[in-house]
């Protein structure tokens, strides 16, 4: 049966839709109003808050927390200060990467993972003979990610904690009498914080948020408007930009690190710095061997009109990122890559991707073609290679 | 990416120099949003740019003016729609900080204590129409997709300038061929439609669909937005379809907000120009246009400086480009002519508020949403039509038509939190009044339009902070818009396409060597588009070639 987190209650009486998706066997709110975009526009300009809860959490604990999660994880965590967060992935022993996740340091010998997917049994098979605690917390803690150029303002009515966190800082605080974790956290690319309830509070915390938050226009924003805002930040999706290696049945639906556009994640791997799958990592750094590059594309606003238009047809744009891969071609029409997020963003106007191709192509301003379908024939449309993010504001890193 | 008002960097920024003695390859005279577009187009291409603004801030009739502490006036223009997609990639308008805020609802009170409340979700959008009419929920669909083949037809016509009927060098009648041929290729069932829009008045075209009083009424209000036609004369079709032109984030007919209103945009649109190179002077009216032997050397300004260039572009309407800053003498009189006789009367105001918090609506008593976007006071095609009929006898609707919008629901920098922003286009207010003045009417009038509002919004007046009425005359004194037109010329068949500003001049060249114009009395002018200022940096750089 369907569960729901502990934010449900008071957030599907926000909801005039009732569509939900299930995810982890969570109601999730698609969106809460008749168009996404509007939730989007909330969180770009002023503010909005996602129910994140149905992320599986596990706590870490003991002397070899550190040790422990520098053998398991992408992420160098040898660095990471109490007080701060790390996204990282974790790979298997081909180097192939299984799932992402955030890494919250809370004490020396005190971390919290989220992960997408269940990670226990995978966790704890590589303990060993380490003095580690691993615990499930999932159902204990609710989420709720305050995002927007405004949130900072929203929480500031409640605590004082969020004003000086930098990105990916965190912080202890209580908000309406619960102890909560303020997190400068998010999935937006936005200037954004998220908060980490205990269940049996998530109702009063939320309940002062969007009191905080009235007079702010404040929205909540369900996984469409998510969708939107996280390609434009470039942050790529497991089962949409890639699949968890241990579950995919072909390599060709695994990707590394690397490939992934995750690179910066390995520092230190060249020079023998070991986790599970660090040293087919090290071997595909030395030979060059990645078969992909990730990058953003963009396609020509002009070609796609004029491909509508010769056809008969309003030009679509779309803000619904597409459902499917597109195939990305070169010149001569070979296919070179594929495009594995699309949508039309609203605040940058043009259509948008990210996308795999060919390591020689990746480099920004090649031009390629993105196959689409018009009038129910295959087309190709002129399209060309971004760095990503594809919209990053200032704020999303500077102080507020 | 910079956020200082441009009215601050443009003065800081060039106190320390003498513009007049600098060579200039480009003025562009007046700094609204096509003097802007111009100026950055020009700059971009290489060209030593100077923009000359009479007032003290960029924006034109696109500002947003801080009246009361925190709180944002959108002053005239107060939304976006027709801002064409090359403008703002081809000025890179997104890392100046553009930021279109679309409207998440249409909301139109029926006048009997209902209302319509339309957004994105067509399926929505008909069960709203079935709750007052089973009838119309089908005819909705069809209305908008004829309507919609009709903007597909017309709409490259948008997108260049027109062709010069009269012309004999090979480009016109290349033009010409495109132009028919594009034509022929339309289908007949949708070029009558097209013709019917055109010629005809909004009521008739929109009652072939809609049987329901207030669906028809919701349908026909843009027929009649910024002119003197009610939705029952011919002509308020052509209106109406302009503005189902509109494509902003690619859906046909839908509209936003700018973040910090339509100033926040020529914000952005200055910025970008000044990030080509372009230099803007503020509080520089210009008072003539020179010229020696038909060729344009530059302008004086009112207090006598004079700047020299090869080329100036009039940013300003038809009256004022080819009557005040040049010498009539010194153009053909059938130009003079065609533009002494153009239409321009004025019949829209503002009466801005500055509110303590949200109206209510007693029908969605716990609801903000319907507040997103327009809302169209003006139940149905009866009402308008009779708050029309008032200006024809030269006074202004005992109830007028509204067009509402709380910038501030969903652009919450307008307002401080909890306070919002009302701004409402009110029509009909014609610009010149018989037997009394705007000044003397000026309070009475505001007390009109709010007293509308309290009708629908019981105890609105009590929410009223502030109010700002802004009459037709004040339209002119500040933006110089020709007796208060807000589309710089009327949209009447005889005043659009081959014939904007004027028959054989719609081509943005004028009869002076390089002296061009760009402002919203040329094609495809009017609204906040940018494209008479695109197409007419195309003519000037053709010309330099």
């Amino acid at each position: 049966m369907v569960a729901t987190t502990p934010f449900h209650d008071r957030l599907s009486e926000l909801n005039d839709q009732r569509l939900y998706t299930h995810w982890q066997g969570h109601l999730s709110a698609l969106r809460y109003t008749h168009a996404p975009k509007h939730e989007y526009f909330a969180v770009r300009h002023g503010v909005g808050v996602f129910d994140t809860s149905p992320l599986y959490k596990y706590r870490i604990t003991g002397p070899d927390a550190e040790r422990f999660l520098s053998g398991v994880l992408v992420r160098d965590v040898s660095d990471l200060r109490e007080g701060r967060a790390a996204y990282t992935l974790w790979c298997d022993d081909r180097g192939f990467v299984m799932e992402d996740g955030v890494l919250f340091r809370h004490g020396a010998e005190d971390l919290v993972l989220t992960s997408a997917r269940p990670a226990l049994a995978w966790l704890t098979a590589h303990r060993g003979p380490l003095k580690v605690g691993l615990e499930d917390e999932t159902d204990a803690y609710g989420i709720l990610a305050v995002q927007g150029p405004r949130s900072v303002r929203v929480l500031g009515a409640l605590t004082a904690a969020a004003d000086h966190l930098r990105r990916f800082d965190l912080a202890p605080t209580t908000i309406a009498g619960a102890e909560v974790t303020v997190s400068r956290t998010g999935f937006t690319g936005d200037l954004g914080y998220e908060l980490t309830v205990p269940r049996r509070n998530c109702l009063d915390v939320l309940d002062a948020i969007l009191e905080a938050g009235r007079d702010h226009q404040l929205r909540p924003f369900g996984e469409e408007a998510l969708d939107m805002l996280r390609i434009e930040a470039g942050l790529p999706l497991v089962d949409v930009e890639w699949t968890d290696s241990t579950l995919a049945w072909s390599d060709e639906q695994r990707v590394t690190p690397t490939e992934l556009g995750m690179g910066w994640m390995l520092r230190g791997v060249r020079e023998g710095r070991r986790f599970v799958g660090s040293d087919a990592i090290r071997r595909e750094l030395e030979t060059g061997s990645s078969r992909w590059a990730t990058t953003g594309i963009v396609v020509d606003w002009r070609a796609w009109d004029r491909l509508h238009r010769d056809a008969g047809l309003l030009p679509t744009k779309d803000e619904h990122p597409l459902g499917w891969e597109s195939w990305l071609r070169d010149d001569s029409g070979e296919q070179v890559g594929y495009a594995t997020s699309v949508m039309y963003s609203p605040v940058l106007q043009r259509h948008i991707g990210i996308a795999r191709v060919r390591p020689r192509l990746a480099e920004p301003g090649t031009g390629l073609h993105l196959e689409t379908t018009v009038l129910h024939r295959t087309a190709t449309v002129a399209c060309q290679t971004v760095p990503l993010p594809h919209f990053a504001p200032q704020r999303r890193s500077a102080m507020p | 990416m910079s956020e200082t008002p441009v009215s601050e960097t443009a003065v800081n920024e060039n106190q320390s120099r003498d513009l007049a003695s600098e060579h200039w390859d480009a003025i562009v005279v007046g700094g609204g949003h096509n003097g802007l577009t111009a100026a950055a187009y020009l700059a971009k291409s290489g060209m030593r740019t100077l923009v000359l603004e009479q007032r003290h801030l960029v924006g034109g009739a696109a500002i947003t003016e801080e009246l009361r502490p925190g709180f944002s006036f959108t002053t005239f223009s107060y939304a976006l729609s027709l801002l064409r997609p090359e403008i703002i990639h081809e000025l890179d308008l997104v890392e100046h900080g553009f930021m279109p805020l679309m409207m998440p609802s249409s909301f139109h009170p029926t006048g009997d204590g209902d209302y319509l409340l339309f957004g994105d979700d067509t399926d929505q959008n008909v069960q709203m129409i079935r709750r007052h009419s089973r009838h119309d929920a089908d005819a909705y669909l069809r209305f908008n997709h004829d309507v919609d083949e009709v903007v597909q037809a017309v709409q490259p016509l948008f997108d260049n300038a027109p062709p010069d009927l009269w012309g004999t060098d090979p480009q016109d009648e290349a033009d010409v061929a495109w132009l028919l041929g594009h034509l022929r290729g339309i289908d007949k069932r949708v070029m009558h439609n097209a013709v019917r829009l055109l010629t005809g008045s909004a009521a008739d075209f929109v009652e072939d669909y809609f049987e329901h009083p207030a669906i028809a009424g919701y349908h026909i209000s843009s027929g009649v937005i910024g002119s003197k036609v009610g939705p029952m004369s011919p002509g308020s079709g052509l209106v109406m379809l302009f503005h189902k032109m509109g494509e902003h984030d690619g859906h046909l007919g839908s509209w936003a907000f700018h973040r910090g209103g339509n100033g926040g945009f020529t914000q952005v649109l200055a910025r970008a120009a000044q990030a080509f190179g372009a230099t803007i002077r503020l509080e520089s009216p210009v008072e003539a246009v020179l010229t020696r032997d038909g060729r344009t050397t530059g302008v004086a300004l009112q207090d006598g400086t004079e700047f020299s260039a090869p080329v100036v572009v009039s940013a300003l309407d038809a009256r004022r480009t080819f009557t005040q800053l040049v010498d009539p003498r010194e153009l053909p009189d059938d130009l003079v002519d065609a533009v002494r006789r153009t239409k321009y009367r004025g019949v829209s105001s503002k009466v801005n508020f500055a509110l303590d918090t949200l109206p209510t609506f007693p029908a969605l008593p716990d609801s903000v949403d319907h507040f997103g976007g327009f809302i169209n006071i003006g139940p149905t095609i009866e009402y308008v039509e009779r708050a029309f009929d008032a200006s024809k006898y030269g006074w202004y609707s005992e109830r007028p038509y509204i067009d509402a919008a709380i910038q501030s629901v969903v652009d919450p920098d307008m307002a401080p939190p909890g306070k919002h922003v009302m701004s409402c286009f009110v029509q009909y207010a014609p610009y010149e009044l018989r037997g009394s003045d705007w000044e003397s009417e000026r309070e009475r009038f505001g007390d009109t339009a709010q007293a509308v509002l309290e009708e629908h919004f019981p105890g609105f007046g009590d929410l009223v902070l502030q109010r700002e009425v802004v009459t037709p005359v004040d339209i002119e004194t500040h933006t110089g818009l020709t007796e208060g037109n807000i589309f710089a010329g009327e949209f009447l068949a005889p005043q659009m396409y081959f014939f904007r500003p004027a028959p054989g001049w719609s081509r943005y060249a004028t009869p002076i060597d390089g002296y061009y114009q760009c402002g919203s009395g040329t094609h495809p002018g009017g609204c906040v588009m940018g494209s008479p200022a695109r197409l007419a940096v195309q003519r000037i750089l053709n010309d330099r070639r």
